[in-house]
């Protein structure tokens, strides 16, 4: 067995971080997935007739549909009749402000690194915290408002801006635009909405952190951010969920809208529980991404730093409508044990003189398998649309796969479009220099997969990058011996 | 300091060294010479503890530890040096940042505090212009993109940064041309002091000219087989190897 291999067998070494779990009095809807159900939801929540219409809607249309098989995952088929479909932990009184929040709730966001008190907090950056199925608290929501911004949970929103969210709500992801978008649609529970009017550049991150903490509960969360003419929002986005033994379904859509010069940078760290060693547990993450350029010179960036879930099922994408406007997309994801990705992004070229860039970096280790799956689309009337597509991958051991599946679709002659792809492996030849110089095997691991994600890692807030650093590492932890 | 007793080492089965016996003290110069093949390249490599080579037979001490028992990052900050012939490449990382971690986990085995960023980068400054070094190429991916002789003086900047006790170069004047050899031997040069040992492994005299040995030893199918002085280095670029292979040979098939 060569030096690599033995490496690889102590891969596994390092526990998830966040397995952990708390026993909370929960207010759950029934197992199960049904009218009634949708119906239980939306009472709950004392949604307006419209919005349980269009729930309605899109559960009926969701029946009709088929859940997608061309993604390069295996897994078992979920029972989506065994779910719950609501479950949120129960408070006596809705708490008006986080000072109401039962401390409990906030203790479990405390001991995750997530410090919801405003004073404690560091500067700079606003979180809406959602467990299970609510939001249990957004911070800094009165500073925002005095600009006009919008930052609060989904549910919240629907009550107090429901023109904003029937205006946009399934603009950019239709409810009927694949499976699992369809089905979040119907049974979505809460999420985070946000608004920044015209000519607003947020002054702080926004960020949502997500947990999942109940055991056969899907998480359907949605995001809405919506950016008027010369707006400007950075948004981060951050999950966890505990160590079970069963697989855990989360379906979340998240959709952005850009207005003439507004731009939106999201940032995702997404940590889910990524199953143990042997690939038992962990979370199904199949979720629909996407963000419209609508206004000319309009700019949609994507990153993310995938290290979790069983599966994961996700394509940040943008549709770039507006003239002169920007999409980018910039993702590291790390593959360990048996973990599948299948990940990537859509760049549809609309508009005139539309730019995008794609940045992907794939890692694979133990026996997981890594995809990519990019589409490039350039419409008739996109003139001089440009794309940049780089696709590396970088393999740690010989039983794990990385593909990369490219698709380019080009209907104007005056299209640029490149596409660069290499692939890797983290040879014994550097881990060797780098002992050579007196680094741990750990630390060369580390240091070799931080450089060669930089790229990606450099467009993250500083907060976040650091994080998102240390969590590559981690991931990685015990690869090498 | 070190002291290297009847090695035997193969590689995937193949016996390479056949016994080597060698005795360096502080202070010394040792240069290793032989033709292509006859195990120079792998002696450092064994030396620096690479996993592919298996030690079969013989012992090797360094400060009076057994040197054969320990990891090669071990045998790193215990202050074993090995200048690569062939300087591995790694994109993203900035040899600045290599080098901080690297430093520091050596001064962490050895008991001492981590420096912060101006204390080291005040080292660096320092020890770049032992090698001639330009800030820009630190801050580039390391070994990325460099040249054969940027990266050869990469490599003794490095060895002026660990500040190792033994030093082992490897074939460091392969692919250079004479400015540069000038450059990285006068750095050598520079680091050399009574406490620490410098093994030179080269195939050529040229070399010797500019980092002058205490001792040669000529290595031929995987022993040492003539020591000397600098004349020997001398003789041999004069008659080549042959006239130590076919005395060998010959004594090999009495």
């Amino acid at each position: 067995m060569s030096k690599d291999n033995q490496i690889l067998e102590e891969f596994t070494s390092k526990e998830y971080e966040h397995g952990w779990s708390v026993n909370y009095e929960a207010d759950e809807a029934p197992i199960g997935l049904n009218e009634d159900i949708i119906k239980w939801i939306s009472t709950k929540k004392e949604e307006p007739l419209w919005l349980l219409e269009w729930r309605l809607k899109a559960f009926k249309t969701w029946k009709t549909m088929t859940e997608p098989s061309w993604a390069n995952v295996k897994y078992p088929k979920v029972d989506l009749q065994s779910l719950r479909y609501y479950s949120a932990p129960k408070q006596s009184n809705k708490p008006k402000s986080l000072d109401e929040v039962d401390p409990e709730l906030l203790q479990i966001y405390e001991r995750l690194g997530i410090n919801l008190n405003e004073q404690k907090k560091l500067q700079g950056i606003a979180v809406d915290a959602v467990l299970d199925s609510v939001s249990v608290g957004t911070t800094f929501k009165a500073t925002l408002s005095k600009l006009g911004i919008v930052f609060c949970s989904f549910s919240e929103a629907v009550k107090e801006h429901p023109d904003l969210v029937k205006k946009y709500l399934g603009s950019v992801v239709p409810m009927t635009d694949n499976y699992y978008a369809a089905l979040n649609s119907a049974v979505f529970s809460d999420g985070s909405f946000c608004y920044i009017p015209k000519g607003v550049r947020c002054p702080m991150e926004l960020s949502t952190y997500f947990r999942i903490n109940a055991a056969n509960t899907g998480q359907f969360e949605r995001t809405l951010i919506v950016a008027e003419d010369e707006a400007y929002v950075s948004y981060l986005e951050g999950c966890t969920a505990p160590q079970r033994d069963e697989n855990q379904l989360h379906a979340a859509v998240v959709e952005i809208y850009a207005a003439k010069n507004a731009e939106v940078k999201y940032s995702t760290v997404q940590n889910w529980f990524p199953g143990d060693k042997n690939g038992k547990g962990g979370i199904y993450n199949f979720v629909t991404k996407r963000g419209i350029c609508a206004g000319d010179y309009s700019k949609i960036s994507w990153t993310q730093v995938e290290t979790g879930s069983a599966v994961t099922w996700k394509y940040p994408s943008c549709i770039l409508k507006g003239d002169n406007s920007i999409g980018e997309f910039y993702s590291v994801a790390v593959t360990n044990n048996y973990q599948q990705a299948d990940t990537g992004t859509k760049m549809i070229h609309i508009g005139k003189n539309t730019k995008s860039r794609i940045v992907s970096k794939g890692i694979s280790a133990g026996k997981s398998q890594n995809s990519y799956r990019g589409q490039v689309q350039v419409m008739k009337r996109a003139d001089n649309a440009r794309n940049f597509s780089q696709c590396d991958s970088l393999l740690m051991g010989d039983r794990c796969g990385a593909h990369t599946f490219p698709y380019i679709d080009i209907n104007n002659s005056s299209a640029k479009v490149e596409h660069e792809a290499t692939t890797s492996k983290i040879g014994e030849d550097q881990l060797f220099y780098c002992n050579q110089r007196g680094i741990s095997t750990e630390d060369a691991v580390a240091l070799i997969v931080n450089g060669y994600a930089k790229e990606v890692l450099n467009q993250l807030p500083m907060e976040f990058a650091v994080e998102a650093q240390k969590l590559l590492a981690l991931t990685l932890e015990g690869s090498v011996g | 300091m070190l002291s290297i007793k009847n090695l035997h080492a193969s590689i995937e089965g193949t016996p390479i060294l056949r016994g080597i016996n060698l005795e360096v003290k502080a202070g010394e110069v040792h240069a290793i010479m032989g033709p292509n093949g006859s195990g120079k390249s792998t002696l450092a490599s064994v030396l620096a503890g690479r996993e592919e080579y298996e030690v079969t037979e013989g012992e090797v001490f360094f400060k009076g530890k057994d040197l054969l028992e320990l990891a090669p990052e071990d045998r790193a900050r215990e202050g074993v040096f090995l200048a690569f012939q062939y300087p591995v490449e790694i994109p993203g990382v900035s040899s600045t940042n290599f080098l901080r971690t690297a430093v520091n986990q050596v001064r962490e085995y050895r008991g001492l505090e981590a420096l912060d960023a101006v204390k080291f980068l005040t080292m660096m400054k320092e020890k770049m212009k032992l090698v001639e070094i330009d800030q820009k190429l630190l801050s580039r991916s390391l070994n990325e993109g460099f040249s054969g002789g940027e990266k050869k003086r990469n490599e003794i900047f490095q060895m002026a940064m660990l500040e190792p006790t033994l030093s082992i170069l490897d074939e460091t004047d392969s692919g250079l041309d004479i400015d540069a050899l000038r450059i990285v031997s006068n750095g050598v040069n520079q680091l050399k002091s009574k406490d620490n040992a410098t093994i030179v492994v080269t195939h050529y005299q040229r070399l010797l000219d500019y980092i002058v040995p205490d001792f040669v030893h000529v290595l031929y199918k995987g022993r040492i087989v003539k020591s000397g002085t600098k004349d020997l280095a001398l003789e041999l670029e004069e008659k080549g190897y042959d006239w130590i292979k076919e005395a060998i040979d010959s004594e090999a098939t009495v």
